[in-house]
């Protein structure tokens, strides 16, 4: 697992926000798009692509990017 | 006494028996005078249900009704029976986007084909008795409203409740009743999976005028009257039980 395709994987889910504005450190949940439905997509996206299933808390509990990342990794 | 809604000398199937809204129908269902044959996939959970029953001449039977062997089995040790609950069912909340071909079958399957197979093949047995109440544990979602990551679930219970419509016409014939019931929020193990986190819930919550999801109880004294012969005139209906939630 490579931290920059997640958060290319991460970034592809939204449409709003510009791809380039996503960093490992970004704060994700202070994103003016990030919603309800950008989180169920999270967790749809993580489990497609890395057959990870992630909780809404997984997200609610991670500030940064990267934070969900490891999250991923661990659970992996 | 008197009791328009008695179950006594009835006999009630009821899926998803295990679990949740399926559990509390099944012993409600007993305590009104019922005899029930309960059905669900994980038999020490079913088995719990099993033990809570009043007493009676009670059956369960595990089966993955998603599967065609699952539906055999049930079809062909279920006794004929006077009232058909079928409660079995699984929220999966996805976005649309992510809702593909898998997703769907998933869904669909067990939402909607299951319980319209599993009620095919109970009439061409000859297993549902004439007089007898069919009930589908549908939901306001699909009927009345939606929610984010509700898409294909909804799709399973707005199928459900034109199903019915359709079965309750033809089915007057042996003068067989088909209901739903679709309720709002009921606390149950549904969402356990976790992709809801509690605090959505809890804001959801307010959004519900009575300020509280329901009780699988009270989802249950519904089915008991679509079940019990007080309901004889009411048929192709569905009832919506919300806490006021679709109101808004
Ligand atoms: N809770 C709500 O807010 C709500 C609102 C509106 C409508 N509903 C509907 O009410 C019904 C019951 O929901 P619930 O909240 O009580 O959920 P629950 O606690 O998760 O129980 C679901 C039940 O369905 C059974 N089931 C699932 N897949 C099955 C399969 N393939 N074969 C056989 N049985 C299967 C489960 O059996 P095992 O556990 O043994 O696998 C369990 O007994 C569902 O149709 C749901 O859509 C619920």
């Amino acid at each position: 697992m490579e931290l920059n395709l997640f958060v290319k994987n991460f970034a592809e889910i939204f449409e709003e926000t510009e791809a380039g504005l996503f960093k490992p450190s970004t704060k994700f949940r202070d994103i003016e798009e990030w919603s309800s439905l950008l989180a169920l997509s999270v967790i749809a996206m993580v489990d497609e692509k890395y057959n990870v299933s992630l909780t809404g808390d997984d997200i609610r509990k991670s500030l940064t990017l990267e934070d969900l990342y490891n999250i991923v990794k661990e659970k992996k | 006494m008197y009791n328009p809604f008695t179950l006594k000398g009835k006999t009630v199937f009821v899926s998803g028996a295990s679990s949740g809204i399926g559990k509390a129908i099944a012993i409600e269902c007993s305590k009104m005078g019922a005899d029930v044959f309960i059905t669900g996939r994980n038999a020490e959970r079913l088995n719990s249900t099993f033990l809570e029953l009043d007493k009676g001449n009670h059956m369960q039977i595990i089966a993955d009704l998603q599967t065609d062997e699952g539906i055999k089995t049930v079809v062909e040790k279920m006794p004929s029976v006077d009232g058909i609950v079928h409660c079995a069912g699984i929220a999966k909340p996805l976005p649309f986007r992510f809702s593909g071909k898998e997703v769907m079958n998933e869904v669909m399957g067990i939402n909607f084909y299951s319980p319209a197979i599993l009620s095919q093949e109970l009439l061409k047995n000859k297993k549902i008795n004439r007089g007898a109440s069919i009930v589908f544990i549908s939901s306001v979602s699909g009927v009345l409203c939606s929610s984010v990551g509700g898409s294909v679930y909804s799709a399973s219970k707005g199928a459900i409740n034109g199903l019915v419509k359709g079965m309750a016409i033809e089915l007057a014939a042996k003068m067989i009743r088909v209901n739903t019931v679709n309720p709002g929020m009921i606390d149950t193990n549904i969402y356990v999976a976790g992709t809801i986190t509690q605090e959505q819930l809890n804001e959801d919550i307010n959004r519900y005028p009575l300020k509280r999801y329901g009780k699988p109880e009270e989802v249950a004294y519904l089915v008991i009257y679509l079940l019990s012969d007080a309901s004889s005139w009411v048929t192709g209906s569905g009832m919506v039980i919300d806490g006021g939630y679709t109101l808004l």
